[in-house]
């Protein structure tokens, strides 16, 4: 008997009524038929994510409830010679989640359940479909929360965390992703069930699990996680201090990190972007200031006001015009919010933002900052900066509106040249995005051939075939099968 | 146009020029964790790797430092600007703490080693000299080449220069002892102890951060025993055990003799090794296709491999 027809035998309702497409009916009858879409409105909802890249085409699209289900998914797809591309929330920026070829896509949107809290071992067992602020709201209460809080935590998932290794403001003192994860339950595109990393303070072998957090759905798909439980912090303390130049409030930040103090956060936002946020949701920011920084101390309650007010006296050094301190939970809430909901605010000005991402080390952020000004004065672009400035990791939203000729040209021109800045400054090409289909052709100015072979054979050792997500992160001609992969899908194939 | 992380740096390349391009070799540091993954095999050849610090940035909180480098020497540098890295100080080399992997006994106070190195370069099997990751505090560019090297016992390549995340010395460190107390009910009044040993009688603490915090912990742990301040004690030696923290309250009926337990990590130091076990076959096929891409001829550290038992 076939794969199929051994399915197909096992199923209560009877087989699902054939559609002539051996890869579609294998898979409606390893998952059910309604949790394998292929009509047009999903597959070009599902081309895209949240980048400003063109869409992809996909080929059958799963929503797999079980980890076995995905690796039928994956053995499936491995018999037809397909590729797969794992799918959290979509709101990817740099085009991770975009199929490419016509792959399979393994949506683990419904694989949402938070299986397990383990207080004794500090974890929590999530499926990859878990949102992130669900997860912190569910934590909460016990006193805990996961510590990557992604501006986008409302709606992307723990899964796509993973795959990123989604950093937010309080990474700062706390890490990004990779910090947090303890064990990741992996499907690999052979089908293989895996388990890497544990719960054990230091597990045997090679560090997989670091390895695979920030692989971008390359090196397969995690299943399962064992995510690090944070305490919450009996107290805290926001600052909001305001300047008359971004220079002043970056060089607030590295003098803050040389004095040797981690806040918890430490986020820059630049006059542009603040009375944006301001008409936006009225959330207590100074409009006339050149730029704001919101800075948050936490900790046991005894010590938390020498950090505090160590932070508001670099501050006053660097020239700061005023310093606030949020007075209560309400206040700190409302500043947050306006932090978070700054992407929200643009599309005020103009429809269409782009949102880089580069990290540079903390003592050049001025002089970064303001190249960044003049390369958009230069290609005649609007920019507005809010970013991470505590790890150094810049964020430049170029806003346009892309219904305008050759704006995006422009736009690409200008996210060139501020990589470039990034890089000559001793920077790199993501902090938290990850490199997906946009930095791609940066990666030979970052890494030498030899680097880029290497980081390609570690991608092998998983993923021999290069079958899952093709076609991101390496560049052509580093990324083993990838170009051969993709045009061997016959353009007649699902998309 | 040259890449960001190329580098011409003459030692290393001097390094890499030793290590060539055939034949077994092994890099030894210190000799302190010589015998981990197995006996050596009698025809490596041993190279020690390039030593110094290259560039340390404090306000940064970055050090550039060449692989054969002690520990102690780097720690004393960095000590003139308060600050420190999570290597643990055991009298070995950086590129054998992080080929090692294995954290300080302090670790919350400390931090993960595998979380400290940001960029790392070494020697592979071709004889050319690689990098991974990048100088910065945070970044996801491209695979994580410094998470699987460190741990990696030099089997995927030779080490020969990381970039560490240094952290503040904290103000203040105070130990405490007890032996009426419940270890884990210790860890779980406590915010943000540096440590907390365990022997199975005495419960030792250590304490970090600002004076008032620290002596806010002394009421805390005061409230749960008898504690007295007690000198830093000296790193526990003998059989490293890698447990979970819920199997440590357990210890003490597996019959291991004298140990000295992690809590809140699952660390237990004790005179027997621990019988581990072997890894699932699904991760062992991709240590075996890792090694066989990185080190096709197995030259490296020959007679080495990680997580075999
Ligand atoms: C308004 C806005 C604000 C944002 N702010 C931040 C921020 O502050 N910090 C930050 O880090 N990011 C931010 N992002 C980017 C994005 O939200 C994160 O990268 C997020 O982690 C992606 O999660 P997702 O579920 O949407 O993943 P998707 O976009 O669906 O997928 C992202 C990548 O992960 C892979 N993937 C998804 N699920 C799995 C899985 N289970 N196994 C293996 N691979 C998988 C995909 O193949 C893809 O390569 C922001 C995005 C938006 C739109």
């Amino acid at each position: 008997m076939s794969l199929i027809e051994r399915l197909r035998s096992t199923l209560p309702g009877g087989p699902p009524a054939p559609s002539g497409d051996p890869l579609l009916d294998e898979l409606r009858v390893a998952l059910s038929p309604d949790r394998v879409k292929v009509d047009g409105a999903q597959r070009s909802l599902l081309g895209k994510d949240a980048s400003v890249f063109d869409g992809g085409n996909s080929g059958p699209i799963c929503y797999p409830t079980s980890t076995d289900e995905v690796a039928a998914i994956m053995r499936i797809a491995e018999a037809h010679g397909r590729a797969v591309v794992p799918r959290g929330a979509g709101t990817g920026l740099a085009g991770g989640a975009i199929p490419l070829g016509g792959p399979v896509v393994i949506a683990v949107t419904k694989m949402n359940k938070i299986l397990e809290i383990d207080e004794e071992n500090g974890v929590a067992w999530v499926e990859p479909g878990v949102i992130n602020l669900d997860l912190t709201r569910h934590l909460q209460p016990l006193g805990y929360h996961f510590a990557p809080d992604p501006s986008s935590q409302q709606v992307c998932t723990i899964g796509g965390n993973v795959a990123n290794n989604s950093g937010g403001p309080h990474c700062l003192a706390y890490g990004v992703t990779n910090a947090h994860v303890a064990a990741l339950e992996i499907v690999t595109a052979e089908g293989e069930i895996v388990m890497l990393g544990g719960l054990d303070a230091e597990p045997d072998g090679y560090d997989l699990r670091g390895v695979f957090v920030g692989s971008e759905g390359t090196l397969g798909i995690t299943t399962k996680i064992a995510v690090t439980l944070t305490r919450n912090r009996p107290a805290v303390r926001t600052l909001l201090l305001s300047f008359e130049s971004t220079r002043d409030a970056a060089n607030t930040v590295s003098g803050v990190v040389a004095a040797g103090i981690v806040p918890a956060a430490m986020e820059v936002m630049d006059q542009r972007i603040t009375q944006a946020v301001e008409n936006y949701v009225n959330a207590g920011y100074p409009t006339d200031a050149g730029a704001v920084l919101l800075a948050e101390v936490d900790g046991p309650e005894a010590g938390i006001d020498i950090d505090a007010e160590r932070i508001r006296d670099i501050g006053l050094e660097n020239n700061a015009t005023d310093v606030r301190f949020a007075q209560d939970d309400a206040e700190r809430a409302a500043l947050w919010k306006g932090r978070k909901t700054a992407f929200g605010a643009v599309a005020q000005i103009a429809p269409d933002y782009y949102l880089h991402d580069t990290v540079v080390p903390r003592s050049k952020l001025a002089d970064v900052l303001d190249e960044i000004y003049a390369i958009a004065d230069r290609h005649d672009v609007l920019v507005m900066n809010v970013f991470h400035a505590g790890d150094g990791n810049l964020h430049p939203l170029l806003i346009f509106d892309g219904r305008e000729p050759g704006v995006l040209d422009r736009i690409h021109a200008a996210g060139g040249d501020i990589i470039t800045a990034s890089l000559d400054a001793g920077g790199v090409l993501s902090g938290e995005h990850g490199i997906g289909v946009e930095k791609q052709k940066y990666m030979d100015r970052l890494f030498t051939d030899d680097d880029l072979d290497h980081q390609n054979r570690l991608r092998r050792a998983f993923d021999p075939v290069c079958r899952a997500n093709p076609g991101k992160v390496l560049p052509m001609g580093h990324s083993c099968a990838d170009i051969q992969h993709l045009r061997s899908v016959p353009a007649e194939v699902w998309g | 146009m040259t890449a960001v992380l190329h580098t011409s740096d003459p030692v290393l390349t001097a390094f890499a020029d030793d290590v060539g391009t055939d034949g077994p070799v092994a890099i030894e540091g210190a000799r302190t964790r010589w015998s981990l993954g197995g006996p050596l095999d009698d025809s490596a050849r041993i190279l020690t790797a390039p030593t110094g610090v290259v560039e340390y940035t404090p306000e940064e909180m970055i050090v550039t430092v060449r692989a054969g480098t002690t520990v102690a020497d780097l720690h004393s540098e960095l000590a003139t600007k308060g600050q420190w890295t999570a290597l643990p100080e055991r009298g070995g080399t950086v590129g054998g703490a992080v080929a090692v992997g294995q954290n300080d006994f302090r670790r919350p106070a400390r931090g993960e080693v595998r979380t400290s190195v940001l960029q790392v370069r070494y020697v592979s099997a071709e004889g050319r000299i690689v990098s991974g990751g990048g100088p910065t505090v945070k970044n996801v560019s491209g695979f994580d080449i410094p998470r699987l090297i460190t741990g990696s016992l030099g089997t995927l390549g030779c080490i020969a220069e990381v970039i560490l995340r240094t952290n503040p010395i904290p103000a203040i460190e105070r130990w405490f002892a007890s032996d009426d107390t419940d270890p884990f009910a210790v860890h779980a009044a406590l915010l943000a102890p540096g440590a907390i040993l365990w022997d199975g009688t005495t419960t030792t603490v250590q304490l970090v951060g600002h004076g008032v915090d620290v002596d806010a912990d002394v009421t805390v742990l005061t409230s749960h025993g008898s504690f007295v301040e007690v000198e830093p004690p000296e790193a526990p030696s003998g059989e490293r055990w890698s447990l979970a923290p819920a199997d440590l309250p357990a210890v003490p009926e597996l019959g291991i003799g004298p140990f000295v337990a992690e809590v809140g990590v699952g660390i237990v130091h004790a005179a027997t090794p621990q019988v581990r076990e072997p890894l699932d076959p699904g991760v062992r096929l991709i240590h075996e296709r890792m090694k066989n891409e990185f080190d096709p001829a197995g030259r490296l550290n020959p007679g080495r491999v990680v997580g075999a038992h």
